[in-house]
C-alpha cells in the first residue's frame, strides 16, 4: 500500500467568539430615560460585531494536526477546551477566524441524532428527511431503507408519527439512519449518551464496525473507555490550544493526571462563576473520620461530598459519580437520582449530596474518579460539569492475594450450610 | 439520469477537496453547490408541504378558504361600501386576480423571513447550502398558489369572463413573481438572523406594501403624473400583469420591466448579503 494520505488538514486555526457582557444598571430615572434611548444603538453594535478587545473569547488558538486515512482520532479535553468549537469548524457550521482547514473527500458530521426530525412525519418521512439532511441521496437511502427500520427495531411503527414514538424508538430511529452513513470522514461529537446501556453499547459496536472499514474518523467523547478502545491516536485539546497529540494511551494519561485544582481529596473550582447550568463550586472526597483524602484503604468507605449551585429544576439534571481504573475501564457509574429522596427534591441555590461508596469491592491501585452532572436536552443528555479527580486505594486490609482475576475485588460474604 | 449521478458522485466524492477558510470572496456564490444539494431542497419542500396542513380538521380546504375569505371580504368593504372602480370588471375578479399573487408574494415573504431563526436546530448542527432554507419555503407557498389559481378559473367562468390568449405569459410571470419573493424572502431571512426586530417588522411590512400596491384599487386611480411612483413598486408590474393576462387588460409593458429589473437585483443583492453573513449565522442564531 502506498503511503497513507492526508485527508484533513488543519492548518494555524483559530476561532474567536464575541462575549454579550451584562448591560450595566441604571441607577437613576435619569439614566434610566438615557438608557433607553442610547441602547437601540448599543445594542445595534454589538450585533454587528462591533466590540471591544475584553468580549473576545478565543476558543480555539494556532490549531495544527494533520489526518490520514484510516485513521480514527478521539478529541478529548474539558467542557470549554474548545472541541465542539473544533468540531463545528470541521463540519462546516462555523467559519474559523483565522486559519484553514483542508478536507478531502467527503464528510458527514454527527454532532447530535436526529437532526431536523419534524415530530409530525412518520418514520419513514423522517428518514428520508433525516436522511438527505446528513447528505445521503434519496437512492442510497432506498436501498438501506430495510436495514435502518431492522436496526431501529421499529418495523411495526414506520408509518406512525415519531411524536409517538417513545423517546427510546426515538433515538434509535435517529441513531439508526446515522449510523448507515457512509461517508469517507465521520465526525462524531458525544452522541452516545443517549438511550440505554444496551442500545449504547450497540451504538459504539457500529462506530467501531466504521472505523475498521477503513474510514477516518474524528471522535469527542468524555468516555475515556471508548475513546481508548475505538481510536488508535488521541489529541488532547486545553483552553483552546492544541496541548498533546500522539498514541491515545499517552495522550489520556496526560489527560486524567491533569487537575490541579485538585490536592488531598479536595477540589475546589477555581472559577467562582463559569456560568455553567450547573456550578459545582467544591467536591471533597471523605474516608470514614470525614477527613478529605485521596488515599484511601481497602476496608474503607468512601464518600462523595458535592457543594453545587443551580437554577434547573430536578428533573432537568442529574448528578454523578463515576469511577474508572487506571486502564480506563469504566467501573461504575452512580447518579443522585438513583436514591428515591433525592429524586423528587427541590434543589436550593447551594445543595450539597453526597455519594456512598461501600468499601472492600476496589483492588489497590490507581483510579480515577469522575464527578459530572448532566442536563436532559430533549432526548439527548449534555455534560455540563465534569471534573476528574484521581484517588489511589492502597492494600491496607486487602486480601493477600491481589493478582486475582477480574476488575473488582469485592470481599462477599460466604455462607455453608450442612449437606443433609 | 446517468451523467446527472456522476455530477452529484464528482461534487461529494473523494476528489471534492472542501477548504475552509475565513475570508471568502464577495461574489461567492457556489451554484454547483446548490444543485448538487437539490435533493435536500426537495425534501425540505416536501416536508413544508406535508406538514402543513397536519393535525387540521379542515387539511387542504384552507388553501380554498384564506384567499376566498379575503376576496369575499374585499369585495364587500372595498367593491360594494367603498366603491372602489375596478375597470369594468366585476370587484370580486378584479380583486382576486390580484390576491393570487400578492397571496404568494405575502406568505413566501413571511414564512422565508422567519425560516432562519426557525430551523435554529438545523443550522447550528449540520452543513448544507444555508440559502436552501429561505428558497425552500418559498417554494412550500406554491401548492397553495396553485390551488388559487385554480379558484380563478372557476370564478372567471362564474363571472363569464373569456380566457385572453396571454394566459401563456402565465409560467414567464410566475418566474419573475418568484425571483421577486426569494430577492426580498431571502434579504429578510439574513436580517432576521442578526437583527430579530425584523420579526415584529416583516407582517407590518407586509400589510403597508399591500396598501402601495394596486391590489384592492386599479392602477389607472392613481392620477397619470404620479403613476411613476408606483412603478417603483416591482408588486406593481408583477399584480398589474396578472390582471392583464387572466382579465384580458392591456399588458403594462413599463410596469412589469421595472419589476423584472427590480427583481433581479434584488436577487442578486441578497444572495451576496447572506453569503456575507451566512457564516456568522451559527454563531448568532
Amino acid at each position: 500500500m502506498s503511503k497513507p494520505t492526508a485527508v484533513l488538514t488543519v492548518n494555524h486555526l483559530s476561532k474567536r467568539y464575541i462575549l454579550g457582557g451584562p448591560d450595566q444598571l441604571n441607577t437613576s430615572f435619569r439614566e434610566m430615560l438615557m438608557g433607553t434611548i442610547t441602547a437601540p444603538f448599543k445594542r445595534y453594535k454589538a450585533l454587528s460585531g462591533q466590540v471591544d478587545e475584553s468580549q473576545l473569547f478565543w476558543a480555539l488558538e494556532d490549531i495544527n494536526f494533520q489526518v490520514h486515512q484510516g485513521e480514527v482520532v478521539g478529541i478529548i479535553g474539558k467542557n470549554g477546551a474548545g472541541k465542539s468549537t473544533l468540531l463545528k469548524i470541521l463540519s462546516r457550521i462555523t467559519t474559523p477566524t483565522g486559519g484553514s482547514v483542508t478536507i478531502k473527500g467527503n464528510v458527514a458530521s454527527l454532532l447530535e441524532v436526529g437532526t431536523g426530525f419534524h415530530p409530525e412525519l412518520t418514520g419513514r418521512e423522517n428518514i428520508y428527511l433525516n436522511g438527505a439532511i446528513l447528505g445521503m441521496h434519496r437512492k442510497e437511502i432506498n436501498s438501506k431503507f430495510e436495514n435502518i427500520v431492522e436496526f431501529a427495531n421499529i418495523e411495526k411503527f414506520v408509518d406512525t408519527p415519531v411524536k409517538r414514538y417513545s423517546s427510546g424508538m426515538y433515538v434509535r430511529l435517529a441513531f439508526s439512519i446515522a449510523a448507515h452513513l457512509e461517508p469517507e470522514i465521520l465526525i462524531v461529537d458525544e452522541v452516545l449518551a443517549v438511550g440505554d446501556i444496551e442500545f449504547q453499547k450497540r451504538c459504539l459496536g457500529k462506530l467501531s464496525d466504521i472505523a475498521t472499514q477503513g474510514r477516518t474518523v474524528l471522535f469527542v467523547s468524555h468516555n475515556m473507555s471508548a475513546i481508548n478502545r475505538l481510536c488508535n491516536r488521541g489529541i488532547l485539546l486545553e483552553k483552546g490550544r492544541l496541548r498533546v497529540d500522539g498514541n491515545v494511551n499517552d495522550v489520556i494519561r496526560v489527560y486524567l493526571q491533569d487537575d490541579q485544582a485538585f490536592s488531598n481529596g479536595l477540589w475546589i473550582n477555581p472559577d467562582v462563576d463559569d456560568g455553567a447550568e450547573v456550578h459545582v463550586e467544591r467536591i471533597e472526597i471523605l474516608n470514614e473520620e470525614s477527613q478529605a483524602t485521596n488515599l484511601f484503604n481497602f476496608n474503607e468507605k468512601i464518600e462523595v461530598k458535592i457543594k453545587y449551585r443551580t437554577s434547573l429544576s430536578r428533573s432537568e439534571f442529574v448528578m454523578g459519580v463515576a469511577l474508572a481504573d487506571a486502564q480506563g475501564n469504566d467501573l461504575f457509574s452512580s447518579f443522585d437520582t438513583d436514591d428515591d429522596k433525592l429524586r423528587d427534591y427541590t434543589p436550593a441555590l447551594i445543595n450539597t449530596v453526597s455519594c456512598n461508596i461501600p468499601a472492600r469491592l476496589f483492588k489497590p491501585g490507581a483510579y480515577t474518579m469522575t464527578v459530572f452532572s448532566h442536563k436532559h436536552e430533549g432526548f439527548a443528555l449534555k455534560t455540563v460539569f465534569l471534573v476528574r479527580l484521581n484517588i489511589e486505594i492502597n492494600n491496607v486490609g486487602a486480601v493477600a492475594a491481589s493478582s486475582r482475576l477480574g476488575l473488582l475485588q469485592p470481599i462477599l460474604n460466604w455462607t455453608t450450610s450442612k449437606i443433609p | 439520469m446517468q451523467s446527472e449521478d456522476t455530477i452529484q458522485q464528482d461534487y461529494f466524492g473523494h476528489d471534492h477537496v472542501t477548504v475552509i477558510g475565513p475570508e471568502r470572496g464577495l461574489l461567492d456564490l457556489d451554484l454547483r453547490e446548490l444543485w448538487a444539494y437539490r435533493e435536500l431542497f426537495l425534501v425540505l419542500v416536501s416536508r413544508d408541504i406535508k406538514v402543513r396542513y397536519k393535525q387540521t380538521v379542515l387539511g387542504i380546504a384552507w388553501a380554498v378558504i384564506q384567499p376566498v375569505t379575503t376576496m369575499v371580504i374585499f369585495s364587500m368593504v372595498f367593491g360594494k361600501f367603498a366603491r372602489i372602480p375596478s375597470d369594468g370588471i366585476p370587484y370580486p375578479v378584479f380583486v382576486y386576480a390580484a390576491l393570487l399573487p400578492w397571496g404568494l408574494f405575502s406568505t413566501a415573504v413571511s414564512s422565508a423571513g422567519n425560516s432562519m431563526v426557525g430551523s435554529a436546530h438545523l443550522v447550528s448542527k449540520v452543513y448544507f447550502p444555508r440559502v436552501l432554507i429561505p428558497i425552500s419555503s418559498v417554494g412550500a407557498g406554491l401548492v397553495d398558489f396553485l390551488i388559487s389559481t385554480a379558484i380563478l378559473f372557476l370564478l372567471m367562468l362564474v363571472f363569464s369572463i373569456s380566457f385572453s390568449i396571454k394566459l401563456f405569459l402565465l409560467p414567464l410571470l410566475l418566474l419573475i413573481l418568484i425571483a421577486n419573493s426569494l430577492g426580498v424572502g431571502i434579504l429578510l431571512s439574513a436580517l432576521t438572523v442578526s437583527y430579530r426586530d425584523f420579526r415584529y417588522v416583516i407582517p407590518f411590512m407586509i400589510q403597508i406594501w399591500m396598501y402601495l400596491t394596486p391590489v384592492i384599487y386599479p392602477l389607472s386611480l392613481i392620477p397619470e403624473k404620479w403613476r411613476w411612483l408606483s412603478y417603483l413598486n416591482p408588486m406593481t408590474g408583477i399584480i398589474e400583469s396578472f390582471r392583464s393576462i387572466f382579465l384580458g387588460t392591456d399588458l403594462n409593458f413599463i410596469a412589469l420591466l421595472f419589476s423584472v429589473i427590480f427583481a433581479a437585483a434584488m436577487l442578486g443583492l441578497s444572495l451576496v448579503y447572506f453569503k456575507r453573513v451566512e457564516r456568522r449565522f451559527a454563531d448568532v442564531i
